[in-house]
């Protein structure tokens, strides 16, 4: 296997995805991304030179809304699946010290 | 002929004639549904109460001659994708399990106007990552031709729920397939439309720049009918695009005379089972017969489709999903330190094992050092492989192949393997990263006894043509329905009340899954089970849901 | 020997856009309502929904560049930029990194070290994110979306300011150019004008840069001077002694006048972004931009000569008056209701200026109505009021903005132009004190500004004082009135 995923790597990615894996699964992730990686290296055999990366297909452009008010007030709806909420809000755990 | 039996359109011609009533047709789908949901698991919930509600509306609404249009009246399933107001919408995803939309999605919308009786949310692959639909967290869905068998994915509910009549026609999705393969498997047909068609407002989002709503029936007018429907240019989607030319009943003729029909090579090589060519080849000569020019040739870069599109997809999921974090809906873990570990453990203990891997390769190949090496390399090679098409387009007016390498995997046989599931995407990616329509049809049944479905891909904005051609080719070939339905409808009409097959609404309720007039899966025992690995092999979908 | 050291300071202003409505939903984006009552599907991350990009934010943030000499980028495109708070619904802010609408500008500042030019190295689009509120009772935070996806333009300096004088005329600059245009109202404690400030120092004459760090929570301009002469301390410390400055993001701490490191393991500061598949690229044609050009509101320079033309005002005036669009706006419409625009000029000038001062406002902060300025203004020139009393209704209106014409009515204010109640005051008073009569008639002229005095105080101020002093010279000389009032007062004791 090329590329060969650290123990640290894991760690980093599940920061930023905000995933916290096990022992094991943490071993399948460093198994399964470093053979995914492998696989996706085969696209190093194609000369990409002078190819603009490609976001949208067509040159869809200025997609725009006017500035006017249409939405009223929503809360109730919007609160309607907060798995916790006080005071019209959305409850979390304290973000600061 | 049974209700159930019929095609969407002949069904809407009956129900405008007053020869079927809305609640009839309802009723047929929901018994159909009672009998073989047990058994095929189409649905992650049936909206049975409000679907006889809703039929009743429509009745009058059609016999006050308010509603006219083909699909009218006629029972419809939606994939757990699609936001729908007030009904659940999982994403087959337990992080999901009680999510209640507070508005309804575009293209559910539009059948709504037209009159459908929407019946329920079909189950599919945890945020349609999957090509089986054993990744969904409430238990896989069988093949209604074997139930030993996979329906494909991720629409494999709404495949499914088409192929076993337990609704006349469903919405999919397809980011990479996700329509076509199991439209394949299922022996059903089913459009992905040309990026930009269908709205994508409502639709929860796997990978934005690929995904795509599309139709699935029984055969290409059903298809073509459903499309036009859904089809609308939407100001709530910025990627949607405005288009003059969605009358695609239009092109229901019979007629492929000097159609230009592409065989690329590339296509029938290494991988391919030998009875699917066979049967796809065969296929293109009954197209030829009919008046099609059919040349082979050679598209190029096939197999940098499946690379180049998992690096995007997973790019894009990982950022897409990262709203589901336990703060505003779905889950929230029980127990946590603070703000850092809910978010964790929510999301740790919501996704299943599928999403988490496409979740942490999205987030790496985005990470710093690694954006140009991987994201933009795979956006390059996106680019070529659009030229590619473009190129091919010159010659051909549709190019037709295989919708897969295989016909449909025994349950289990493919989850053990990743990469190995994600190669068998190798004919439907590279239409999603070139944004252009693509649409499966059965055209034969394997050896195994399992169908085989036919791919023809067309130009951007020219479905039309490959409508045309899947029609004309259609004509050859009468609609298989699965075994396992023959046989549920014999032993239900031998029981002689229509009924033998249908579960006890008591039951459901008394186990606590009956949810306010919903039918749903067993959410508490998937909520009690540590952790939800999909399909297990004994068959009880561990804490998913057996109705 | 000490070694000298010279700061480096590049800036980071967020502005929030004076649009009607969020940047990517038509929620409102009015201050003050109850939490997520401004909010919708689109605001608050539902699954399932899509932005759609309000067009005025494009025509905002091009005013802005084009006011600020930037370059426009005539293709750009939005990109996410992923990290987790709960303030962030969606979990990624969508913003501009790769390709941002203005790049490459700069604004002229003036300070006591002279005039020079600040950088702009570029202006990017973004939302902003909702408010936390910290529940210390429920050891818990509230999350509140109304202002999330608030529409946002970042400006980013090049590292090109010395000291705060600098820092605080460069963000006096681009207030008053963005008030000019009415992109933003810039109000530093309402948060929608907000500066980040990147700072690093360096032994003097040295060519490369220190490193820096990023400190964020600073909003009023006093905040900005201070964070900015403690956390130049803080590094000169640290390098002194020999130890390294670290490249962190820290959080002011006004109260305590110090900064701390709001670092955390959770924080890889790693935010993946790449370009938004949810919207299309904006392509800004020659001709949208000449539009904007063409719709470019007078700014400040073309004000100042024309206040002088056309209102004659002395260039000091003038400079005053346009120093913030909202005072500029002020004099305008007061000037345009009552014609005078010398009067509006000496009211704000005089007045306004020394209640600003005494209550420590910013120009920004006046909220009186030109009307009632106006009709101020009319009242003391059609003489119903005198000038002592125009002062104490002007405070009034200063702070509560209240209706001169009911306001005067009300507390009786009015001049008394009744001459028969006039004479019988003076009458009175000048028979109550026949000391100073008489000290009149001996040649001592002060003792009739004494009586003239006790008149007005008699009427509560409410008396033409030149009337007042006509009677009282007239009855002090004829006699008659005099001896008439005397005998009635005895009349009336008795």
């Amino acid at each position: 296997m090329a590329n060969v995923i650290s123990d640290e790597t894991i760690e980093y990615v599940g920061i930023l995805a905000k995933l916290e894996l096990s022992g094991e699964e943490k071993e399948e992730a460093k198994k399964d991304m470093g053979r995914m990686l492998d696989y996706i290296d085969m696209l190093n055999e194609l000369d990409t030179g002078g190819v603009e990366p490609m976001s949208h297909v067509f040159a869809m452009h200025n997609v725009f809304r006017e500035d006017v008010v249409t939405n009223g007030d929503e809360r109730e709806k919007i609160l309607k699946n907060a798995p916790e909420q006080k005071d019209g809000s959305f409850k979390v755990p304290k973000t600061v010290e | 002929m049974k209700i159930w039996e019929m095609t969407a359109l002949e069904l809407g011609r009956k129900i405008k004639s007053g020869e079927i009533g809305v609640a009839e047709a309802a009723k047929a789908s929901l018994e159909q549904i009672g009998a073989l949901e047990p058994e095929i698991h189409a649905y992650v919930t049936v909206d049975e109460d409000n679907a006889l509600k809703k039929a009743a509306e429509i009745q009058k609404r059609i016999d006050s001659g308010e509603l006219t249009g083909p699909l009218a009246g006629v029972p419809a399933a939606v994939k757990d994708n699609l936001c729908t107001e007030g009904l659940l919408t999982t994403c087959s995803s337990k992080i999901l399990y009680n999510f209640v939309p507070t508005y309804t999605a575009e293209a559910v919308r539009n059948l709504e106007k037209a009159g459908a009786v929407i019946l329920g949310k079909t189950n599919m692959d945890e945020f349609a990552m999957g090509s089986t639909t054993e990744t969904s967290a409430f238990g896989a869905t069988r093949n209604p031709w074997n139930p030993e068998h996979v329906p494909g994915g991720s629409s494999g509910g709404s495949c499914a729920a088409v192929a076993a009549g337990e609704c006349f026609y469903a919405l999919g999705s397809d980011t990479g397939g996700s329509i076509r393969q199991p439209s394949s498997f299922c022996g059903v047909t089913g459009i992905k439309p040309t990026y930009g068609t269908v709205s994508r407002y409502g639709l929860i989002a796997y990978g934005s720049s690929l995904d795509q709503i599309g139709p699935i029936a029984k055969n290409v007018s059903d298809c073509a009918a459903v499309l036009e429907t859904i089809a609308s240019y939407d100001k709530k989607d910025s990627t949607s695009i405005p288009r003059t030319d969605c009358d695609f009943t239009s092109a229901l003729t019979d007629d492929v005379q000097g159609l230009r029909i592409g065989i690329p090579r590339d296509y029938f090589g290494e991988g391919l089972d030998p009875e699917v060519k066979a049967a796809v080849l065969s296929a293109a000569k009954v197209l030829e017969e009919k008046g099609a020019v059919v040349e082979e040739f050679d598209l190029s870069l096939v197999e940098y489709a499946i690379p180049a599109y998992y690096v995007i997809a997973s790019a894009e999921a990982s950022s897409n999903l990262s709203r589901f974090d336990g703060v505003k809906y779905g889950l929230r873990a029980k127990d946590y330190e603070g703000l850092h570990s809910m978010y964790k453990k929510s999301r740790s203990e919501g996704f299943g094992p599928e999403v988490k891997r496409r979740i942490m390769l999205g987030s790496f190949v985005l990470s710093s050092g690694y954006y140009d090496a991987y994201y933009l390399k795979a956006l390059r090679t996106k680019a070529l492989i659009k030229k590619a098409f473009d190129k091919a387009f010159e010659r051909f007016d549709v190019i037709l192949g295989p919708a897969a390498p295989t016909t449909a995997p025994r349950l289990g046989e493919s989850l053990s393997d990743p990469l190995k599931m994600y190669l068998g995407d190798i004919y439907t990616v590279s239409v999603n990263l070139a944004g252009l329509p693509g649409m499966t049809v059965p055209c034969a049944v394997d050896s195994k006894g399992l169908p085989i479905g036919l791919q023809l891909i067309g130009d951007c904005f020219q479905e039309k043509k490959i409508i045309r051609a899947g029609y004309a080719f259609e004509q050859s070939r009468v609609y298989q329905e699965p075994e396992l339905a023959k046989n549920v409808r014999t032993a239900r009409d031998a029981a002689g009340d229509g009924m033998s097959g249908r579960r006890e609404p008591g039951a459901a309720r008394a186990d606590g899954t009956y949810m306010g007039g919903v039918y749903t899966p067993d959410k508490a025992a998937c909520i009690a089970s540590d952790k939800i690995t999909g399909y297990k092999a004994d068959g009880t979908g561990k804490g998913g849901a057996r109705l | 020997m000490s070694r000298q050291y010279e700061t480096v300071i590049g800036l980071e202003v967020h502005v929030e856009l004076a649009t009607k409505t969020k940047i990517f939903c038509g929620c409102s984006t009015a201050f003050g309502g109850a939490p997520n009552t401004h909010t919708c599907p689109v605001c608050t991350g539902m699954p399932g929904s899509l932005p759609v990009l309000n067009k005025q934010v494009v025509e905002y943030a091009l005013a802005v560049g084009l006011a600020t000499n930037c370059a426009v980028n005539q293709y750009c495109k939005f990109d996410r930029k992923n990290y987790f708070y709960p303030d962030n619904p969606q979990n990624y802010q969508i913003s501009q990194l790769y390709l941002p609408i203005c790049r490459d500008g700069w604004v002229e500042i003036e300070t006591a070290a002279g005039r020079k030019k600040v950088g702009i190295h570029e202006i990017h689009m973004e939302e902003d994110a909702g408010k936390l509120i910290h529940d210390e009772w429920d050891d818990c935070s509230l999350v509140d979306y109304n202002r999330s996806g608030v529409p946002l333009i970042e400006i980013v300096s090049e590292p090109d300011m010395r000291s705060s004088d600098e820092v605080i005329a460069y963000l006096e600059k681009l207030r008053l150019i963005i008030q000019y245009l009415g992109a933003s109202d810039c109000k530093l404690q309402e948060g929608s004008m907000r500066a980040d400030v990147n700072l690093s120092v360096r032994e003097a004459g040295a060519q490369e840069l220190g490193t820096r760090t990023e400190m964020k929570n600073l909003n009023s301009f006093k905040a900005i001077a201070r964070a900015i002469e403690g956390e130049r301390r803080r590094q000169i410390e640290r390098i002194e002694e020999g130890k390294k400055v670290i490249q962190e993001t820290r959080r002011w701490d006004d109260n305590k006048e110090s900064s701390y490191a709001m670092r955390s393991k959770e924080d890889a500061q790693d935010y993946r972004y790449f370009p938004d598949p949810d919207l299309t690229p904006v392509v800004i044609s020659d001709a949208w931009i000449q539009a904007i050009r063409e719709r470019q509101p007078e700014m400040r320079t073309e004000k100042l000569a024309r206040y002088q033309t056309e209102f004659q005002l002395p260039l000091y005036d003038a400079e005053i008056l346009t120093s913030s669009k909202h005072m500029a706006d002020v004099f305008e419409e007061t000037a345009a209701l009552c014609g005078k625009p010398k009067e509006v000029s000496n009211w704000l000038m005089v007045e306004a200026m020394r209640l600003l001062k005494e209550n420590e406002m910013d120009m920004e902060d006046m909220a009186f109505s030109p009307e009632n300025l106006a009709k101020l203004i009319g009242l003391v020139d059609q003489n119903a009021i005198n000038r002592t009393v125009a002062k104490t209704v002007f405070e009034e209106i200063f702070a509560h903005d209240v209706d001169p014409e009911k306001y005067v009515e009300e507390k009786g204010l009015r001049i008394v132009s009744d001459e028969g109640a006039l004479r019988r005051t003076v009458g009175e008073i000048l028979a109550a004190n026949p000391q100073s009569v008489a000290d009149y008639h001996n040649g001592k002229a002060k003792a009739m500004g004494f009586l003239v005095g006790q008149t007005m105080r008699a009427m509560k101020g409410k008396a033409d004082p030149s009337k007042v002093n006509q009677i009282v010279k007239e009855l002090l000389t004829s006699g008659s009135d005099l001896r008439y009032s005397t005998e009635k007062m005895k009349e009336d004791k008795e």
